[in-house]
């Protein structure tokens, strides 16, 4: 299992992650991502591939998957 | 087969400069912050990437068929170092200067990941310059520099980066009102 990790001093509300994996983030009104489980985001493993893909799609390089 | 090489040689080189247009008005475009029409953000960056690749894949074919024939002429040298060309060393070494401009992005962008936001977006600011000295370069040099078809083809992709270029402007000076 890994987790998502959101630099938020990086962000900048871009919102191409929320749209590569709506399963596990939404956006505030403000375009921002928020994890719909709170905090660092688990992902599951059927998602890795996805969560990889958002990582690397990230304009800011705000994302980080670790593991855990 | 000498043939093969030079049409090869002119055909990726147009299509390069299309490609590398595509890739630049969409860069120029999607660095507004709001998203193209309908479109998904990361569909737009993917397009972007991609067609950015693609036209580094036909820059070598370019680079390879001309080396390889004999009618151009090109030393090895004249593929890095601009401006030494035999032929035409101006328009030539715009190409070169081109291509070395685009590799700095390419390779940056393909170590995105390990560069850092910082580095990689100084690098990439270079597309800025590249792109121009492409469309210089098939104007001074290409072989169908005077056919109307390539003109349109240049007055269509320079239309392009600037109708992305005045969007992404106007939208800023929207936002900021």
């Amino acid at each position: 299992m890994t987790t998502l990790h959101i630099d938020w001093t990086a962000c900048h509300g871009r919102g191409l992650c929320a749209e590569l994996l709506p399963e596990l983030l939404a956006t505030d009104p403000w375009g921002y991502p928020i994890a719909r489980t709170g905090g660092d985001v688990d992902v599951p493993a059927e998602l890795h591939a996805d969560a990889v893909t958002a990582t690397k799609f990230c304009p800011r390089l705000a994302l980080r998957l670790r593991a855990r | 087969m000498t043939d093969a090489l030079w049409y090869l040689g002119r055909g990726t080189g147009v299509m390069a400069l299309v490609l590398l247009t595509i890739s630049v008005a969409l860069g120029v475009a999607a660095r507004s912050g709001e998203p193209l029409g309908p479109l998904p953000r990361f569909a737009v960056t993917a397009v972007h990437r991609n067609s950015g690749l693609i036209a580094s894949v036909l820059l070598v074919g370019h680079v390879v068929t001309l080396l390889l024939d004999p009618y151009a002429q090109l030393k090895l040298i004249d593929v890095l170092v601009p401006f030494l060309g035999t032929a035409e060393p101006f328009w030539l070494g715009l190409g070169t200067l081109g291509l070395d401009l685009l590799l700095a992005v390419v390779v940056t962008s393909l170590l995105r990941m390990r560069v850092g936001v910082r580095g990689w977006r100084a690098v990439h600011w270079v597309s800025y310059a590249a792109w121009p000295v492409s469309l210089l370069h098939t104007l001074g040099m290409g072989t169908d520099a005077a056919t109307p078809w390539l003109l349109a083809l240049s007055v269509l992709c320079f239309v392009a980066v600037a109708a992305a270029a005045v969007y992404r402007l106007t939208l800023r000076a929207e936002v900021s009102r």
